[in-house]
């Protein structure tokens, strides 16, 4: 009876510690969504920044984080995937494979300012392309690299290996099995790795802080070697270098960029509980 | 060792010569030399871990995908080396597997069918369509899906879906079909339904079947060959082996001395 | 159906799986390129400092005449929000772990995975926003500082983006554990929580352990919200309520101002070996552990 009673007062220790640890976020996202939804107008969204950033809108800065989510994918996606296949459809386990497995481990842990620092020596420097929507998306891509060929790895290793074994036995070759049986079952799962990397790109800031943000620049970019402004830098910059700005703005900022991030989440949630569902084999 | 099975003047489908298999370290196939012949069903019997499936899976080289493997010994597929004088996809196309799940792969029935013809660059809409149907035809499958060929091959009974992976292997012209215990999963009635496609295709094709039921062996195939711990002990007339075994253990594992 | 591959078939082919092999290695090229880059930029600061200067120098003023390039400052002050994030970060984290893989009901623990994801998807940006303006004057007030920009506050806010790591992987590993361990303790008479506190938190040992290293590891590395929070000042901390500055936000902060090539940029991009080389250990370890957990089921 008192090892019973004990137990439950365990359990609803526990239970409080696991609240302790998720509510912080949904207060978070209720501090911003209640302190910026004020100042968000059409005109917040649709027009650029004037008086030195305190008034008018943010759109520079949204569509910049657009062209960097967009950009960071073009590379790490192929890359990533590939780069998966490698590792799950031709690699046997050999020391190799072990050292590309802890390289991945390793990029997945550098921190983002590192990255920053990699970017700044590599792609704005050395390839000189200077700051520029370029160099930050090669950053982020980077960055990206490791949990996209993570997942794509798990997902196309619950493809079942009958199901290679089939097409193989038809006389298919290696890469039509991949073409046309593994990578189509694979891909849900793919795609939630990548969609979860997408939201990470829009978010992050370090890595982009020396490669592609302008601190404030009122027009759209015009080619992959402009500069241009960013939710999360722009966020950054009004709440530590730029005085006399309205609080309501800053939420606003934070607010909108918050959006951004979550949805895409959302969307790699849904696509993953979907996938569990309909899971046939 | 075994007592010698080329007997038969006509020159063997498929012939084994000193085939051994090892995973590592540990000899899974010992010295197998055996001729498969044209157009019989040749079955394939033994306890577990006799070396059968291996047997099944080097002769269309799906083994080479298994890790720590080691081949030595001829195989010839109508003469022709299989591990040098044929390119694997082709001899993967001409000896076809079946396995003992069924694995529809998880599309409809027709591109199931279709799927092998496709790989090999058939992508005439009428030629494909003609092809799923002789398939189905030859598998005797084509009565009960005609009208679901769009329908998930998941839908299908396990039955249906082991009559399905035939065809599959029907539709790349496949010459010898190996069955890996193909009715394990099926109950009765399934299980005659698949016996009776095999003995029609008996016709025009070579079929070795590896089962754990002898009395599905002597049942339908015209010679039967017993394996144990990776020995070929004997292979004869399904007549014969089941009636005057010529070697005690074939007579022990028959009377279920082995289980 | 013999000849089935067209020649520009095998062309095609030939050249994806070349493509495929190439990118397999692309991962260990960027590690090395990283790290060879940071050197390259980085190791050049030595000509200004010695080593044990750069280390163990007390004072970090960059832009004083004659410069002062000593880490020591802000080596301590990683340390200092470090060890608070993990001292809140590892009790919290864990217990959520046990809870959510052990006690709560299916539903809820659904929700409370996707709670936790929705932690990681947070822009650190943004976490610094919200520790600046809502967390700092708490800290303020209750402490009764003249600032709430302190370690303590970063500690906090650091602390819960430690979680996405140390809860998701710890959980895995309790999951991860056979559940005849279990129904063998509870066969002999345990209760759930003695089966849980005495077989399975034991069994699970090695992963728990990874996924606290790798929750430090995740806190060492964060830049923004830690630059916007611990109040970036670069004095050797002797209490949490402090303000100090990091390394990762030393970075980020300098990095803008300095000219390419100077002592300054080089001795930021040692501050990025450094960091390299810490992230390298732990994560290195912590795989080592994850691996023996992984042999151990």
């Amino acid at each position: 009876m008192n090892a019973q009673r004990s137990e439950k007062l365990t359990f609803a220790l526990l239970l409080a510690a696991t609240i302790i640890v998720v509510l912080p976020v949904l207060v978070i996202i209720g501090i911003v969504i209640k302190n910026g939804v004020g100042a968000i107008t059409w005109e917040f969204i649709s027009t650029a920044p004037r008086d030195g950033m305190r008034a008018g809108g943010i759109l520079p800065a949204i569509v910049g984080t657009f062209c960097l989510m967009i950009g960071a994918m073009l590379f790490a996606v192929p890359l990533g995937v590939f780069s998966a296949i490698y590792l799950n459809e031709y690699a046997g386990d050999n020391l190799l494979t072990r050292l590309i497995r802890l390289a991945i481990i390793n990029l997945a842990g550098v921190p983002s300012v590192v990255y920053g620092l990699f970017g700044l020596g590599v792609f704005v420097m050395f390839f000189k392309f200077g700051t520029s929507i370029l160099a930050g998306a090669m950053t982020l891509s980077i960055m990206n690299l490791p949990v996209i060929i993570t997942a794509s790895r798990e997902a196309l290793s619950n493809v079942p290996q009958s199901f290679r074994e089939v097409s193989l036995s038809l006389g298919a070759t290696r890469w039509q099995t991949i073409r046309h049986v593994v990578l189509p079952n694979a891909l849900p799962g793919i795609l939630t790795g990548i969609i979860l990397e997408v939201g990470r790109a829009g978010g992050e800031t370090a890595p982009i802080l020396f490669t592609v943000a302008a601190f404030s620049l009122p027009f759209l970019p015009h080619s992959v070697f402009d500069q241009c402004m960013a939710l999360p830098t722009h966020l950054y910059a009004i709440s530590t270098q730029v005085p006399n700005i309205g609080l309501d703005v800053r939420y606003a900022t934070a607010m909108v960029l918050l959006a951004v991030v979550l949805i895409v989440n959302f969307f790699s949630i849904m696509l993953r509980m979907r996938l569990r569902r309909r899971r046939q084999w | 060792m075994v007592a010698p099975n080329t007997g038969d003047s006509t020159p063997a489908k498929v012939a084994t010569r000193d085939l051994s298999v090892w995973y590592d370290d540990e000899q899974a196939l010992k010295s197998i030399s055996l001729d498969i012949r044209h157009n019989e069903l040749l079955g394939i019997i033994g306890p577990a871990n006799s070396g059968k499936t291996t047997f099944l899976r080097t002769l269309n080289r799906l083994i080479d995908r298994t890790p720590g493997i080691r081949v030595s010994g001829q195989v010839r597929l109508d003469g022709r080396d299989i591990f040098q004088d044929i390119p694997v996809e082709e001899l993967r196309t001409r000896v076809g597997m079946v396995f003992a799940l069924p694995v529809p792969l998880p599309m409809s029935v027709f591109d199931n069918v279709a799927y092998g013809p496709r790989r090999h660059g058939i992508g005439n809409r009428k030629a494909l369509a003609e092809l799923v149907e002789e398939s189905l035809w030859a598998a005797s499958l084509w009565d009960e899906v005609k009208d679901r060929l769009d329908e998930p091959a998941m839908n299908l009974s396990g039955g249906q879906q082991q009559r399905l992976c035939i065809a599959r292997a029907l539709a790349v012209q496949a010459e010898v079909i190996l069955l890996d215990e193909p009715c394990s999963g099926l109950d009765p009635v399934s299980t005659s339904m698949v016996e009776d496609a095999l003995v029609g295709l008996k016709e025009n094709h070579t079929i070795v079947l590896v089962t754990n039921v002898i009395a599905q062996a002597a049942r339908i195939s015209d010679r039967t060959a017993f394996f144990l711990m990776g020995e070929l002990i004997e292979v004869d007339g399904a007549d014969k082996l089941f009636t005057l075994p010529a070697d005690e253990r074939t007579a022990g594992y028959i009377e279920g001395r082995y289980g | 159906m013999r000849t089935t591959t067209t020649p520009l078939q095998r062309i095609w082919e030939f050249f994806v799986e070349k493509l495929i092999f190439l990118s397999g290695f692309t991962a260990i090229i960027f590690v090395v390129l990283l790290f060879l880059f940071l050197l390259k930029e980085g190791l050049a600061v030595f000509k200004t400092v010695s080593p044990q200067e750069f280390i163990a120098g007390k004072s970090w003023y960059p832009i004083s005449k004659p410069p002062q390039f000593g880490i020591l400052p802000l080596i301590l002050g990683s340390l200092a929000v470090t060890i608070g994030a993990a001292a809140i970060a590892v009790p919290f984290g864990v217990a959520s772990a046990v809870y959510i893989a052990e006690v709560a009901p299916p539903r809820l623990k659904e929700y409370l995975k996707v709670g936790i994801e929705l932690i990681a998807a947070i822009p650190s940006v943004v976490i610094g926003f919200i520790g600046m303006v809502a967390l700092a004057p708490i800290v303020a007030n209750v402490f009764d500082l003249p600032t709430g920009l302190t370690a303590l506050s970063a500690s906090l806010m650091l602390a819960l983006m430690a979680m996405p790591t140390t809860v998701s992987i710890a959980e895995d590993a309790i999951s991860g554990v056979p559940r005849e361990y279990k129904e063998a303790a509870l066969a002999l008479g345990a209760t759930h929580w003695q089966a849980i506190y005495r077989v399975i938190l034991r069994a699970a040992a090695p992963g728990i352990l990874a996924a606290v290293m790798l929750g430090i590891g995740r806190v060492i590395g964060e830049t923004m919200a830690v630059m916007m929070i611990t109040g970036n000042s670069a004095q050797i901390p002797h209490t949490l309520l402090q303000p100090v500055r990091t390394l990762t936000a030393t970075i980020a902060a300098e990095m803008g101002e300095t000219m390419r090539g100077s002592p300054h940029y080089t001795a930021l991009f040692a501050i990025g070996i450094v960091l390299f080389l810490i992230t390298f250990i732990v994560n290195f370890t912590a795989d080592l552990f994850l691996r023996r957990a992984e042999a151990r089921r």
